[in-house]
């Protein structure tokens, strides 16, 4: 918000008055799917009811605090059991609940319909991304937090999608029954987007089910809410509403970038191409453990500068970036990564910052590594 | 056993009073000293777990990282939970326990006295234990308070092999003091006092053991199994081993929801003895309120994965959940009821412990209101794990637990210590406490409502006027707790004596006895009518 020192009122002030979208919401917003609505009009009526028995238990309280104090000369009353009220009390709540469980019932149920989608997409979360794969269409892709590191660390001013806003959002038809697959490569995510009123952990091991349909185009985003680690604060959600014809514009689109990508694989690189192209894929993929300057933070996300691994044999630094190391925070990014991007990002980690190996790794030899995996 | 006492009077006659020096300390089976390192020890973890919040909110006073990284930020709201659940709420109660159980119910000390010094000194060591993760190579834990696998195993610091040590120390320490307790309630009663004439604080404090001694056990397992998952190859919970996730927040609720009840009982049987007190008024429906309790503990098995609506359990199990929690707010209305009826046409003044009782009332209420609003599990779908969450939670420990641990401090400091603590100056701390709280917590609501996560060090521009308040409240919140110790260091230092009984509305046996309260008391049982 502000990145010059300032006096603590200045701060206030400028924090009250000046961004347009430093809000005062109060209330969840009802959002823009039937289901969603339906969970707003239930979270307004439990809120009602509450409201109401609080102003009358809150009520009784208080003029019971107002008169009947020792200081306007009241002499206590004796009585300290009625069996009557006593059922009453039990009674009359009870029936509200009852009350109140019959149209949360019918919600969730409609929640938990998953049948006859339109549409698939599986999501899977990873430490601190999210990966949407369109089934049956050969379209798949990650979503990173787009947010520059300079602004989380004050260095510029913040956007009004601070945080809240990614590379590729998740591009859904509107009126389209989506049925989400929830899953996740390492830890426990939880995908959600208030809009939607989807929330639905992702859980290594397990495919949970959710769905939705979208009215109205336009841009939803959301966040993880399951601690999943260092930067859990930092791997929104944004979906993308777009009209039918324009979403099978855009889907056409991505199948073409899909292929152009997968010919890549066979051109013939030089070494200044894959370190270019190494340094942005490092930026997205590893910087968030090993740190943009390869020095990471050890001892949970070891240093590359100067590691023996990026320094030794090319093989064994395949290997790790490929399969990870089981036990640690170190992924297998060798399903998260094209061929491409995992040559450009070894060969980036072995002659940047004065790693200076020399050596060059090819799409192709990861190609053969992998070949020779199966 | 009285025979044995008495064996050991004979030979020690001039072993009376206390022992001198550190020893004392160390080796006492008294329970009023025991009770007395309980308190201080918790109020000690409390400053300790208050701080750390100081740092959190001090992140989360405007967007952007300013003060810490996210890795400490995560150790932080970690070591917050562990410490203010393990060290500073659940030790406050077992304190309590000791110094007014016996007092309460006639009885010359605990029904296991050594066992209660061993339950005690297990607490430091488990603490320091847990303490010192933060100044290991590779930090703390930082997988929050509730420890989800696999992000407390396969990707934990290494630091968590230490963690669960200290778990397995607090478990065996609560274990301890709950069988104490259950021991002491069940044989030391003075003859005369029936179960139905015990004080609801003693009926409350019995409930809450029994809690103690079904789900610490079941933690302990918790904790092994992610034991057996970091350094013995099991996969309990690795679905790569044929394990499950999902099975961890089983256990972890099983026993998390029991002690989320652990931590409001005891409050509540306080509260129910100092309404009447200062309405000069019988409690109203004292039956109901223990079988109340007793609902609220039997449904506390039965609710479990309302912690989990969003795991993916199937349809048939939510409901069941869903219904299972709503009936937890019958026996809980029935409580807040029977208080307000008891301050009704009552005679009532606001001391200090009053002050406190009224709000732990109408806040535990608003805590209570929120959490019925989570159990609609649809509606929870939106609430769950964002600062919705930590706003109810919050209303239902710190103005719950907490201000209960404050009212009861001040209930019965003029027995403990003889004197009469600043009243003016415990007003003070009142409302500046429960400004700071409601300004702290209630803000929180919103912006979980606006769509902000917790245990987020970093958030959107729309969330950050409240966060401001919040963490002015916070401050506010903090500060006011040093202004406690204050007063509690004055009142022991001196003031106005204190008479047998300084609360002309209060009943009981406690203060039938001087104050102070002797250190050796009902040597001889008393009568109970």
């Amino acid at each position: 918000m502000t990145q010059h020192p300032r006096a603590w009122v200045g701060l206030l002030l400028s924090l009250a008055f000046s961004p347009a979208y430093a809000g005062w919401t109060v209330n969840m917003a009802p959002g823009v799917t039937e289901v969603s609505r339906s969970v707003f009009d239930l979270h307004m009526t439990i809120f009602w009811i509450c409201v109401v028995i609080g102003v009358i238990v809150f009520g009784v309280m208080f003029w019971s605090m107002l008169i009947h104090r020792r200081s306007t000369g009241q002499k206590p009353a004796h009585f300290h059991e009625s069996t009557t009220v006593e059922i009453l009390w039990t009674v009359v709540p009870l029936a509200i609940l009852i009350v109140m469980a019959i149209p949360a019932t019918k919600v969730l149920i409609e929640i938990y319909d998953t049948s006859e989608s339109e549409l698939d997409i599986q999501i899977t979360g990873y430490q601190w991304k999210w990966h949407y794969k369109y089934l049956g269409e050969d379209v798949e892709f990650f979503s990173n937090m787009s947010t520059p590191k300079a602004q989380i660390d004050n260095r510029a001013a913040k956007g009004e999608h601070y945080l809240l806003e990614v590379d590729e959002p998740l591009v859904v038809p509107v009126g389209t029954k989506v049925r989400f697959l929830i899953t996740a490569a390492d830890v426990i995510h939880s995908w959600w987007v208030p809009a939607l009123a989807v929330k639905k952990d992702a859980i290594p091991g397990f495919i949970n089910e959710s769905w939705t349909r979208i009215e109205e185009p336009g841009i939803y985003r959301g966040q993880c809410t399951e601690l999943c680690g260092k930067d859990h604060g930092f791997m929104p959600v944004v979906v993308e509403a777009k009209s039918k014809e324009d979403y099978a514009a855009w889907l056409a689109e991505r199948k073409q970038v899909a292929a152009a990508e997968r010919e890549l694989t066979s051109k013939q690189w030089s070494m200044d191409e894959l370190m270019e192209r190494g340094e942005k894929a490092y930026a997205t993929a590893c910087a968030a453990c090993h740190q943009v300057g390869g020095e990471g933070l050890p001892p949970m996300f070891p240093a590359l500068k100067g590691s023996a691994i990026a320094m030794g044999p090319a093989e064994g630094h395949i290997d790790i970036v490929i399969n990870g190391k089981p036990g640690t925070s170190m992924a297998a990014f060798g399903k998260q990564l094209s061929p491409v991007d995992l040559a450009a990002i070894i060969t980036y980690e072995r002659n940047a910052w004065g790693n200076k190996v020399g050596d060059m790794v090819t799409p192709q030899d990861i190609v053969a590594f992998q070949k020779a995996q199966e | 056993m009285s025979a044995v006492i008495d064996h050991g009077h004979a030979g020690h006659d001039h072993h009376h009073g206390p022992a001198k020096g550190l020893m004392r300390w160390v080796l006492t089976t008294n329970h009023k000293d025991i009770g007395s390192m309980y308190l201080w020890f918790s109020f000690a973890m409390f400053l300790l777990g208050g701080s750390m919040a100081m740092v959190i909110r001090a992140e989360l006073f405007q967007p952007g990282l300013q003060i810490v990284q996210p890795e400490f930020f995560n150790q932080m709201t970690t070591m917050h939970g562990l410490i203010m659940v393990f060290g500073a709420v659940m030790p406050a109660f077992v304190g309590l326990a000791n110094w007014m159980i016996p007092l309460m119910i006639g009885a010359p000390d605990m029904a296991l006295p050594r066992m209660n010094n061993f339950s005690f000194w297990l607490l430091p060591a488990a603490f320091g234990l847990l303490v010192s993760t933060l100044f290991m190579e590779g930090g703390g834990p930082n997988f929050g308070w509730t420890f989800y696998a696999p992000l407390s195993t396969t990707y934990a610091p290494e630091s968590v092999t230490f963690f669960i040590f200290a778990v397995h120390l607090m478990g065996i320490s609560s274990i301890m003091g709950a069988i104490n307790v259950v021991a002491t309630i069940l044989n030391l009663r003075a003859p005369g006092m029936t179960l139905m004439k015990m004080p609801l604080f003693v009926w409350t404090w019995l409930i809450t053991a029994f809690l103690l001694i079904a789900v610490m056990p079941v933690l302990a397992g918790c904790v092994t199994m992610m034991l057996m998952d970091i350094h013995f190859g099991t996969s309990f919970f690795s679905a790569a081993g044929g394990g499950d996730p999902v099975l961890f927040q089983h256990v972890f609720w099983f026993f998390g929801h029991p002690e989320v009840y652990i931590m409001i009982l005891p409050a509540f049987g306080a509260v129910s003895s100092i309404i009447p007190a200062f309405a000069r008024k019988p409690l109203f429906g004292y039956t109901s309120m223990v079988y109340a309790t007793a609902s609220i503990a039997f449904l506390s098995f039965i609710v479990w994965a309302h912690h989990m609506f969003t795991v993916g359990i199937p349809l048939t199990g939510e409901l069941f959940f869903m219904y299972a929690t709503m009936l937890i707010a019958v026996p809980t209305g029935v409580k807040v009821f029977n208080w307000a009826s008891t301050m009704w046409r009552g005679s009532m003044t606001f001391e200090a412990p009053m002050l406190f009782s009224v709000a732990f009332v109408i806040l535990f209420t608003i805590g209570g209101f929120s959490g019925l609003m989570l159990a609609i599990a649809p509606a929870d779908f939106q609430y769950h794990d964002t600062y919705f969450v930590v706003a109810h939670f919050h209303y239902v420990l710190v103005p719950g637990a907490i201000f209960g641990i404050f009212a009861s401090a001040y209930y019965w400091l003029p027995k403990w210590t003889g004197y009469m603590y600043d009243e003016t100056l415990a007003k003070l701390h009142f409302w500046m406490s429960f400004i700071g709280m409601n300004l702290a917590f209630f803000p929180m609501h919103f912006v979980g409502l606006a769509g902000m996560p917790r245990r987020i060090p970093d958030y959107n521009m729309m969330f950050a006027n409240f966060n401001m308040v919040s963490s002015i409240g916070a401050f506010m919140f903090g500060v006011t707790q040093l202004l406690f110790l204050f007063i509690v260091i004055k009142c022991i230092r001196g003031g106005k004596p204190a008479g047998a009984k300084p609360w002309d509305g209060a009943e009981g046996l406690e203060w039938t006895v001087p104050s102070p309260a002797p250190y050796h008391t009902f040597s001889t049982p008393p009568d109970v009518k």
